[in-house]
C-alpha cells in the first residue's frame, strides 16, 4: 500500500471544485488556475470546526426530540406530537412501513451520524491505522445519507399546508421542528468540514 | 513515478493525473471502457466513471427535468375532500398558505428547496451544457461551475417527494386527501436528480476549452 504516491509527497494539490491537478507552491496560498478556487492541502482547521459543529448539532438535537414538532387540533382535541410519538402514531394507525422510514430518517440516521463523525474525529486525531478503508467508507456513507434526515421537516411543512384548508381541524408546526432542521443542517456542515484525507495522515502510514 | 513536465511553468500540470479526493493518492489517468468505474486503490473511492450519456444526453436530461418541474408547479399537488367538496392546491398555494398562517420559517424552507434552488440549478446546468455541446465554455462558465459545486448537497427535492408521500398518508388520518399529478411530476424530477447524482459535472472542465478572444 505504501507504494501509492500521495499528492503532498509529489508537490501537487488537487482542486476540489474542478478536479484539476495543480502544483503546490509551499508558503503561498495559491488559487486554482482553472476555476479560481482557493487550494488547500487539507481543509482549514478541520478538527476544530468539525468538533464545534458536531457539539452544536448535538445540543440542538436534544430540544428537537424533547419539544413537540407539530400540533394537531381536531374538534376540541389538541394533540402535540414529538418526533417519536409521530412515528408511533404512524405505526399504530396502519402505516408501519412509513413509520420505519421516518424513524430511520429522523432518529437512527442523526444518532448514527453523531457516532460516526465522533469516531472518525477521534481515530484520525490519534493517527490510528485501524480499519482505514472502512473508516473512509463510513465517511462517504455519512456524507451521502445526511440530508435524508430533512424528511420529517418536510412532512411537518406539508401537513401544515394541507390542513390549513380545513375549517375544523388544524395543524401547526411547533419549535421542535426548527431545532430539528437546524440539527440536520449543522450535521451536514460538520460532515463537510471533516477532511477524509486526515484518515490517511496517521503516523504509522504503512498498513 | 516521474512527473510530467509540460505546462509546469504556468503552475499547471496537464490532465494526466487523478488525485483521489478522499485520501490524496495520485494516479495516472487512463481511458475508461464503456460503463467502467475507476476506483482508488487505497480508499476505494470513485475516481472517475465512464458515462454513456454525453453532453447532449445531459442536456436532454436537464430539459426533461425542467418540463417535469414546470408541470409539478402548474398541476395541483393534492386534492382534499372537505365537507363534501373537493379542493385542489398547487405547491405555491401551499407555500403562500403557510406564510399567511404564521409558519414563515417552514414556508421559506419549502420555497427554497422545492422552487428556487431547483430552478436555479437547472438554469445554470442548462446554460453551461448548451455551450458545452459545441465544446465551448459559456460566458460565466467558471462562476456557474463553482456555484453548482457549492450548492450541490443542498438541493433536497428527492427528500421532499418522499416527505409528501408520508404527509399525505398522515393527513389521511384526519380527512380525505388524494395525491395529484403535480406530485408525480415531482416524482419524475426526483428520478432525474438521482440519475444526475452519478454524473460528475466537473468533467465539463476537461471537455470544454476556453474561448480565445
Ligand atoms: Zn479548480
Ligand atoms: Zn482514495
Amino acid at each position: 500500500m505504501s507504494g501509492l504516491p500521495r499528492a503532498g509527497d509529489l508537490g501537487l494539490i488537487g482542486c476540489h471544485v474542478c478536479g484539476m491537478v495543480c502544483r503546490d507552491v509551499p508558503g503561498h496560498d495559491v488559487g486554482c488556475p482553472r476555476c479560481g478556487s482557493a487550494l488547500h492541502n487539507r481543509k482549514a482547521a478541520s478538527y476544530t470546526r468539525c468538533w464545534a459543529l458536531l457539539i452544536a448539532a448535538f445540543f440542538f438535537y436534544i430540544p428537537a426530540n424533547v419539544l413537540p414538532i407539530m400540533r394537531t387540533v381536531s374538534v376540541g382535541d389538541v394533540d402535540d406530537n414529538t418526533i417519536l410519538s409521530g412515528v408511533i402514531e404512524l405505526w399504530v394507525k396502519g402505516s408501519p412501513d412509513l413509520a420505519v422510514i421516518v424513524f430511520t430518517a429522523s432518529i437512527v440516521v442523526p444518532v448514527l451520524k453523531f457516532f460516526a463523525l465522533g469516531l472518525l474525529l477521534i481515530s484520525s486525531q490519534r493517527g490510528s491505522g485501524w480499519a482505514r478503508r472502512q473508516r473512509a467508507k463510513l465517511y462517504r456513507l455519512v456524507e451521502f445519507i445526511g440530508y435524508w434526515s430533512m424528511l420529517d421537516v418536510f412532512v411537518v411543512a406539508l401537513l401544515t399546508a394541507l390542513v390549513q384548508f380545513g375549517f375544523f381541524s388544524q395543524v401547526e408546526p411547533l419549535p421542535g421542528v426548527v431545532f430539528f432542521g437546524l440539527t440536520v443542517v449543522i450535521t451536514m456542515l460538520a460532515s463537510m468540514t471533516f477532511d477524509p484525507r486526515l484518515i490517511w495522515d496517521g503516523r504509522d502510514f504503512d498498513d | 513515478m516521474t512527473m510530467p513536465v509540460q505546462g509546469v511553468q504556468h503552475g499547471i500540470a496537464p490532465p494526466t493525473l487523478w488525485i483521489c479526493e478522499h485520501c490524496d493518492t495520485v494516479f495516472r489517468r487512463r481511458v475508461l471502457a464503456c460503463g467502467e468505474v475507476a476506483r482508488c486503490a487505497r480508499c476505494d473511492a470513485i475516481l472517475a466513471r465512464h458515462h454513456r450519456v454525453g453532453v447532449r444526453g445531459m442536456l436532454a436530461l436537464v430539459l426533461t427535468a425542467m418540463i417535469a418541474f414546470i408541470q409539478g408547479n402548474i398541476w395541483p399537488i393534492v386534492t382534499l375532500g372537505l365537507n363534501g367538496h373537493l379542493i385542489s392546491t398547487t405547491l405555491w398555494g401551499c407555500i403562500v398558505m403557510m406564510w399567511n398562517e404564521h409558519a414563515q420559517v417552514v414556508s421559506v424552507i419549502a420555497a427554497m428547496t422545492l422552487f428556487f434552488i431547483p430552478i436555479f440549478k437547472m438554469g445554470l446546468l442548462g446554460w453551461v451544457l448548451l455551450y458545452a455541446r459545441k465544446g465551448e465554455r459559456a460566458p460565466g462558465f467558471r462562476l456557474a461551475m463553482v456555484t453548482l459545486h457549492r450548492i450541490g448537497p443542498w438541493t433536497m427535492s428527492e427528500v421532499f417527494v418522499l416527505g409528501t408521500l408520508v404527509a399525505i398518508v398522515k393527513a389521511h388520518m384526519y380527512f380525505d386527501v388524494v395525491p395529484n399529478a403535480g406530485i408525480f411530476a415531482y416524482g419524475v424530477l426526483m428520478l432525474i436528480i438521482t440519475a444526475f447524482a452519478s454524473i460528475d459535472v466537473r468533467e465539463l472542465w476537461d471537455l470544454t476549452e476556453e474561448r480565445r478572444a
